[in-house]
């Protein structure tokens, strides 16, 4: 099984070849859905056989390289399209492949309809191949062509309503920030390709190479300057600080692809890549501080914009960009399985409130269009007791919610908490650790807050939709509705596999399957870990109930606010109108971009154009032209058109001539 | 025995005259015929040396200039008949379309 890892990415691609090149004459959605849906399910299947294989192996004998045929071999340089199985990447082909299973399905439903149909699911298995390349590359350049088609994917479906300027200017954002983020990761390989190979004459990009001449690294040094710039690729590709405003506006696109994309599988990709190259981060504890700081920082910014949108899509966004900044707490503070862990229930419930929020959208679009009316279908305003419409997506929503919120026995704590504890009790970035904690729970607070905020507007209350539709809104179909129920299911369930071994229940699978991956990390990390500081199971045992409490007093103060005393949060907001604007307008972090970068970007490009280009290159053109016409406008008086004039020069030419011959 | 002097003085009054006719001449017919009598100006001059150095090459050359001559009256003649018929003129001042 192991061998055939290459048809992974393989049937994806088909049925992208499949929907792109013929899709149009098909038509028939039910083909074209399942032609999409069943290529991915393959991958899945294909995913499944090498996960059970792996596990079948002794637990360092599960790295395996498959080789699918030489790519670049130049001199020193040699390259191969080859993939790498190991436990790391079995768990995102997992992800990836189920998820994304679950999302075509899903889709067939929502895109219902749509005129780009076959263009939607082409799009989609595009990304998909992309994405498996990205997690199953085992060099950096293969892992860098899966990057860069993500992004390509990514830009596609962001402004697949291109006949709308707003999902057009989604799209380029998106793809420009992107773009800032890929420089990053581009520059972090050659600085780590060229040291590799004029110190240790070690010229390779291979994963398993660069791990094995790992040793060979110093501590700081070049290698911090490395991984801060493939850290800079991973906050765009992951929308961290300073590159997230792009991901809010991604929300242009379909569900199904804000889903996808922008919350299960693309945007932890930097958080792969971090796990991958964990042993060349761990030699760098600066670059780990900044990592840890960022993600903390990202979170807590995040989640407080997240409490004021009104967009149903919008307040998942942040909330997804909050969460990729636990991920990367984690990753900062060394707990990198903790990270992965996250990432995997992040993308059952993430993908899940994505996929219930579709669901809403749908039957809210659906009732308004039979109204006849224009009401945003996404603003929460026009929501409100949706529970009794909508029973299935009401459901497996709030599983997820609660799961998100750090609910005990649901995925999310399970994941969360073991965030919140190594960052805590990590021992590599000394006294900044209570901070980075402190900032964590305080994330955590406003996640249980804004997500519960979200739940009681659009399902609890009192129903604020134009009364004229209020009967056309109805529970979607099966198709839509199935997805939702076993990734609601995921949610719950999915979070046991890591359960802390300090609950003595099951040991904790998850991070003994990741072990082999991480442990060089760990044992780099040991040379200036501060050693010493044993915290005691009591302790963990509390800072568990501590951020149960946390949870809990965010979903209180949004019980408060959204359902007890609906006049709270008006209250509120007259009391600091310019705290609420802040936040409303999410502390003005586009307008600052627009002022330091977008506008002198345009400035110059403008002082090129007027300056440059008009002054200097088109005058060069129009010069040339405008010379010769000078010179023919002097001459052109020699062409009289008389015969005469013609019969005259031609006389003095012959005497000119025999002058020069006889007199020379 | 008339000396070659002779034949050439003639020859370059020959010459000149044509000249003159086809620069001041503004009938078309006129300047052929002063384009002809420069052509002949020239056959005499070669008669003329081929006759003081004894070698018959210049009488050939002179066959292929009247030749030549024959020629080009049939292609002037047909032009002057074409543009008289555009134009009903055969004056060289009405011939000045040719200019930019």
């Amino acid at each position: 099984m192991l061998d055939n890892v290459w048809l992974i990415p393989l049937f994806p691609l088909i049925g992208f070849l499949i929907n792109g090149l013929f899709g149009k004459k098909i038509k028939n959605e039910a083909i074209i859905g399942g032609i999409g849906t069943l290529m991915i399910f393959m991958s899945f299947i294909v995913s499944c056989g090498i996960l059970i294989q792996l596990v079948g192996l002794p637990a360092e004998q599960r790295v395996f390289e498959k080789v699918i045929f030489p790519w670049i071999h130049a001199g020193n340089f040699k390259v191969d399209m080859a993939f790498l199985v190991d436990p790391l990447s079995a768990v995102m082909i997992m992800v990836v492949t189920g998820v994304g299973s679950l999302i075509h399905l899903y889709s067939i439903g929502y895109m219902h309809g749509e005129e780009g149909f076959y263009r939607f699911f082409a799009y989609l298995n595009l990304f998909c191949m992309s994405m498996l390349l990205l997690v199953l590359g085992a060099n950096m350049l293969v892992m860098f062509i899966g990057w860069e088609g993500v992004g390509l994917c990514s830009y596609l479906l962001i402004g697949y309503y291109f006949e709308k300027k707003s999902a057009g200017d989604a799209a380029k954002k998106a793809f420009v920030m992107n773009r800032v983020g890929d420089f990053g990761f581009l520059i972090g390989l050659f600085i780590l390709f060229w040291w590799f190979g004029s110190n240790h004459n070690i010229w390779t990009v291979n994963f398993v190479e660069i791990k094995a001449a790992s040793h060979l690294l110093p501590y700081g040094g070049v290698v911090t300057i490395a991984t801060l710039c493939l850290f800079l690729g991973a906050t765009g590709k992951s929308a961290q600080i300073p590159l997230f405003t792009w991901l809010p506006d991604a929300m242009e696109g379909p569900t199904p692809v804000s889903a996808l994309i922008h919350a299960a599988t693309m945007v932890t990709a930097g958080v792969y890549m971090i796990g991958r190259m964990s042993f060349v981060f761990i030699k760098a504890p600066e670059t780990m501080l900044v990592v840890a700081v960022v993600g903390a920082a990202t979170a807590i910014f995040a989640a407080t914009i997240g409490t004021a949108q009104n967009d149903i899509k919008r307040v998942l966004a942040y909330s997804t960009v909050s969460q990729l900044g636990f991920m990367f707490l984690a990753m900062g503070v060394g707990a990198f399985g903790a990270g992965i862990f996250h990432l995997m229930t992040h993308a059952f419930f993430k993908a899940c409130l994505f996929l219930g929020s579709g669901s809403v959208i749908h039957s809210m679009h659906h009732a308004l269009h039979k109204g006849h009316l224009h009401d945003d279908a996404q603003d929460m305003r026009n929501m409100g007791g949706l529970k009794s419409a909508m029973p299935i997506t009401f459901i497996t929503f709030l599983v997820s919610t609660i799961a998100i919120a750090g609910i005990p026995g649901f995925s999310g704590f399970f994941s969360k908490d073991e965030i919140l504890w190594q960052a805590f009790a990590n021992p590599y970035h000394g006294g900044v650790n209570i901070i980075l904690w402190g900032v964590g729970c305080l994330a955590a607070l406003f996640t249980a807050f804004y997500m519960f905020r979200l739940v009681f507007m659009t399902f609890f209350g009192e129903s604020r939709i134009n009364p004229k539709v209020k009967e056309y809104l109805h529970e979607s179909p099966l198709v839509i509705t199935i997805p939702l129920m076993v990734l609601g299911f995921l949610a719950v369930v999915g979070g046991f596999i890591g359960m802390p071994k300090l609950m003595g229940m099951l040991p904790n699978y998850f991070e003994h399957w990741l072990d082999p991956v991480f442990e060089l990390a760990k044992e780099y990390g040991a040379t200036y870990a501060h050693t010493g500081a044993h915290y005691s199971h009591a302790l963990e045992w509390g800072l568990m109930g501590f951020s149960v409490v946390v949870a809990v007093i965010g979903i209180t103060i949004a019980f408060t606010m959204y359902m007890a005393n609906t006049k709270l949060p008006g209250k509120f907001t007259s009391t600091f109108p310019a705290l609420h604007r802040a936040v409303y307008n999410k502390w003005y972090v586009d307008e600052i971009y627009d002022f330091l970068f977008v506008n002198p970007c345009k400035a110059f490009g403008n002082l090129l154009w007027k300056g440059f280009d008009v002054v200097i290159v088109d005058g060069i053109v129009n010069g040339t032209g405008k010379l010769v016409m000078a010179c023919a406008a002097g001459l052109k008086g020699l062409q009289s058109g008389y015969v005469h004039n013609y019969a005259m020069g031609m006389a003095l030419g012959v005497v000119g001539i025999l002058a020069l011959y006889l007199f020379r | 025995m008339v000396s070659l002097n002779s034949y050439l003085i003639l020859s370059a009054i020959l010459f000149a005259i044509g000249t003159i006719g086809v620069l001041t001449r503004r009938n078309a017919i006129v300047i052929f015929m002063c384009v002809e009598m420069m052509l002949n100006a020239v056959n005499l001059t070669f008669i003329a040396f081929s006759k003081y150095l004894g070698n018959l090459d210049g009488q050939i050359f002179v066959l292929f200039v009247m030749t030549v001559a024959a020629a080009e009256a049939a292609v002037g003649l047909a032009l002057m008949i074409a543009f008289y018929k555009n134009r009903e003129s055969i004056d060289v001042e009405d011939m000045n379309m040719m200019k930019w």
